[in-house]
């Protein structure tokens, strides 16, 4: 990079030269490396027209077409990258698998149980062929271990690692936290791995095998909870919405058809500006409501006697009125309200790409801002095997000739 | 892996990001203000007794930390932690937005003293927007990043996760923000400032509801244990006789073998109703009435209230159904699998007398395994090892400053 200007410097993309390889199937890997390319990397996705990503056959479609490539999830979580089609179990396929190891900084696989080993993809044979590559494996249960091989997907494992447990009401089964929720824990931690592991080549020239399992990233987001079993013997348990510090701590309905705007007491201080925001009536002065101990044991009373009072308004204004006081308060938003959120809408935290066969898609910005390197993806989530041509001819250099071989062979299929 | 030095301003907002890189191998300084973090007061606590020095979410997102004690409001304090920054790759910080430039300690003001800093902000909204300045907690955060909508049973209100996520996610993120600035640095020189909004943090972890409203126009709406998928609501967990299971009903590649062999088993004990005889393979969920599916369901509840969550995921295992048991955390704790992959690690706290189980990491390397190598610290433990060996302040001062409140 020599001969660079400054102003050259600071347009370079952050991870240009990084390239990954992406074998993955289903949403934590593959929300990893989206976000990847939001910074730069050369992302290739290989599927194969058996095997493509799970999501491709997911719902919902755009307009509730059913089509290889019109689901939502599939084209909101892959956008930036190439995607080309390999068929795996072509005995001509080792030799195309051995020029994308070539090519690759990073690999990332999510196979069920000893698919890896099968098509030659396990670290073992890939640290063969490419000494510094980073091989990153994404499972439900971890590669090694009695349950390993037990396939598992998002609604199971969230059950597993007791998401379940901790969502809902106490008196009655749980509610499903959102589908697939432990998937979505995984891609920021997996990113910090790799970009670890990137660093660790920089400085020792040596690559490294990651497993990463949704299972064991889960329990890292309530450290508290297993602490609180492993030193004080308790089991804790869904509790709807109440804090064990705050009250009132709970969704209030509003006016509106099922609106409703969050409100969290937790201190003196904001529990004084909730009463005169509320015209401070009888019952904000009653003294079992004074303290927090009181507040607590009678919360349900408390409960009813807000909600009586957010009724009347729009959550708009109850946040608006709550929050000028002090008091920190929400909208329970819809999807709809969320997408056109003022706040939200001001970080550009969603942006609409186009897509060739969908057109216009909402796709997501990371949830953080670098303030000289802007997230950005050059390319809308690829349709099944659109970038054959160029990734084997251009970036591959296969020729033309051996290319229309291959192709009438049917190892892109 | 990473050979970092990171100083941690946080409260409990942003502690979760310090823990991560922490965990990654980075020296993590947590700076608190003297008398302690006021995060020090959140329970749980230890054997149930508040201490400053006994609370367990303390102690869950400082391991991996070392501490002191610094008023960063006095001159004096400004001056030590300038020093500390020029030892440091990283701050993070979770004040509101325009804190730390009143104090002369925003990113731009210690660019100056170190161009390669890289601060990580995390705030509720993000330093920017109309909103940046209201105030935030985890369910605000829900609540306003969608995700208490979808979640809940119809007849009562939206809920959030009773353990509190939006804090975590949102640390997770940060340390991913940070890496990525830390990686422009290695090409660069130069650091940068991540902006974290933890409102932000929240659409991520959902995945159709955007969808469907971008795709449809329709607005997904909370159904208990039940999530919209292609036509129907159907159910994503089930009620078994001591608890409860995640489990779904798919046809096709995916699911008919689960279902095949929930029938066969269910049949043995005439309990198979509908589900007998049915053709799983051509089973297409796109393609059923909500009707069907309540009717499937309920069959499906009736033989799981027989059988106990682990006779279930026994038989899932032996026919590599996709069935996963509801664990509590102590289910968790005891699993085999966790423990044969040595997840745990039992964490001595000498002050206490006692051993508390954490999890050791949240990935496996062949290069170099992720560890707790110490503890949460106590409040200033590190003070005369960080104030004295390394940055040279006398007993003398140490004691001046002490006396003066400012560490």
């Amino acid at each position: 990079m020599t001969g660079q200007t400054n102003s050259d410097t600071k347009r370079r993309a952050l991870l240009e030269g990084i390239s990954v390889l992406d074998f993955s199937v289903s949403l934590m890997a593959p929300v990893t490396t989206r976000l990847l390319a939001a910074y730069g990397a050369e992302v290739i996705k290989v599927e194969s027209i058996r095997q493509h990503e799970i999501t491709r056959v997911s719902a919902p479609y755009k307009d509730n077409l059913v089509g290889m490539n019109r689901s939502l999830i599939f084209n909101a979580n892959n956008t930036g990258k190439y995607g080309i089609t390999l068929n795996l179990k072509h005995p001509r396929s080792g030799e195309i698998v051995n020029r994308l190891i070539t090519w690759a900084d990073v690999i990332v696989e999510n196979f069920v149980p000893g698919a890896a080993k099968k098509f030659g993809l396990d670290y073992e044979h890939l640290q063969k062929a490419k000494p510094e590559v980073i091989v990153v494996d994404f499972s439900a249960q971890g590669l090694t271990g009695p349950y390993s091989k037990h396939p598992g997907y998002g609604f199971q494992i969230l059950a597993l690692t007791c998401f379940s447990h901790f969502t809902g009401w106490p008196d009655r089964e749980p509610a499903a936290p959102v589908g697939s929720y432990t998937d979505f824990l995984c891609p920021p931690l997996a990113v910090c791995a790799i970009l670890s592991a990137l660093d660790h080549r920089r400085l020792t020239g040596r690559g490294q095998h990651i497993d990463l399992s949704q299972l064991e990233i889960s329990p890292h987001f309530f450290i508290p909870a297993i602490l609180d079993y492993g030193a004080n013997g308790r089991v804790q348990i869904r509790c709807g919405n109440r804090s064990p510090y705050a009250s009132p701590h709970g969704a209030y309905r509003c006016r509106g058809d099922d609106r409703w705007c969050v409100i969290a007491v937790c201190n003196e201080k904001e529990w004084e500006a909730f009463c005169k925001v509320t015209g401070s009536p009888e019952w904000a002065r009653d003294p079992k409501f004074s303290t927090l101990l009181g507040r607590k044991s009678n919360e349900d009373e408390l409960d009813r006697l807000v909600e009586a009072w957010t009724v009347s308004f729009v959550p708009e204004e109850v946040m608006n009125r709550m929050q000028a006081a002090g008091v920190a308060a929400g909208i329970v938003q819809t999807t709809e309200e969320m997408v056109n959120d003022p706040q939200l809408k001001h970080r550009e935290h969603f942006e609409i790409s186009k897509h060739p066969e969908v057109g216009s898609i909402i796709c997501e910005n990371p949830a953080f801002q670098l303030s000289k390197c802007k997230a950005r993806w050059p390319r809308p989530a690829p349709c099944l095997g659109e970038h054959n041509e160029f990734v084997y001819t251009k970036l591959l250099g296969i020729p033309d000739e051996e290319f229309a071989q291959l192709l009438n062979d049917g190892v892109f299929e | 892996m990473l050979h970092y030095r990171v100083l941690d301003l946080t409260d409990e907002k942003g502690m979760v990001c310090g823990k991560f890189l922490g965990d990654l191998g980075a020296d993590v300084i947590k700076v608190e203000r003297p008398g302690g973090d006021p995060a020090r007061n959140i329970g749980p606590f230890y054997h149930d007794i508040p201490d400053l020095e006994k609370s367990l979410y303390w102690f869950a997102y400082n391991t991996n930390k070392r501490g002191i004690t610094l008023n960063i409001e006095t001159a004096d304090g400004k001056e030590i932690f300038k020093k500390l920054v020029k030892t440091a790759d990283f701050v993070i910080e979770s004040f509101p937005p325009g804190c730390l430039d009143d104090l002369g300690l925003g990113y731009f003001q210690l660019s100056e003293i170190k161009p390669q800093i890289i601060m990580t902000s995390i705030t509720s909204f993000g330093q920017t927007g109309p909103y940046k300045d209201y105030k935030g907690c985890d369910l605000v955060a829900m609540a306003m990043g969608g995700f208490m909508y979808v979640c809940g049973d119809t007849d009562r209100p939206p809920v959030r996760i009773s353990v509190e996520q939006a804090y975590a996610v949102a640390g997770a993120h940060a340390a991913a923000g940070s890496l990525f600035a830390n990686h422009y640095r290695t090409l660069t020189g130069v650091g940068q400032w991540v902006d974290v909004s933890i409102q932000e943090c929240i659409p991520t972890i959902m995945a159709m509801e955007i969808g469907f409203w971008d795709g449809l126009g329709e607005i997904v709406r909370r159904s208990g244990p039940r999530r919209r998928r292609m036509g129907v609501y159907q159910r994503d967990i089930w009620p078994c006789k001591d608890g409860h299971l995640g489990f779904r009903v798919l046809g096709g590649d995916l699911g008919a073998a689960t279902l095949q062999g929930l029938a066969d088993w269910m049949d043995t004990e005439n309990m198979a109703g509908p589900l007998k005889g049915m053709d799983f393979e051509s089973l297409d969920m796109a393609n059923v009435t909500q009707a069907e599916v309540d009717n499937w369901e309920e069959t499906l509840c009736q033989f799981f209230r027989k059988h106990t969550k682990d006779e279930i995921y026994k038989k899932a295992l032996e026919e590599h159904m996709l069935i996963c048991p509801g664990y509590t955390p102590e289910d968790l704790v005891e699993y085999e699998q966790l423990r044969e992959r040595d997840f745990w690690d039992d964490v001595q706290y000498p002050e206490l007398e006692a051993s508390i189980r954490h999890p050791r990491s949240f990935f496996k390397s062949s290069e170099t395994q992720c560890q707790i190598r110490r503890r949460a610290p106590l409040i200033g433990e590190h003070n005369e090892e960080i104030y004295g060996q390394e940055l040279g302040i006398s007993r003398q001062e140490l004691a001046l400053l002490k006396e003066g409140g400012i560490i």
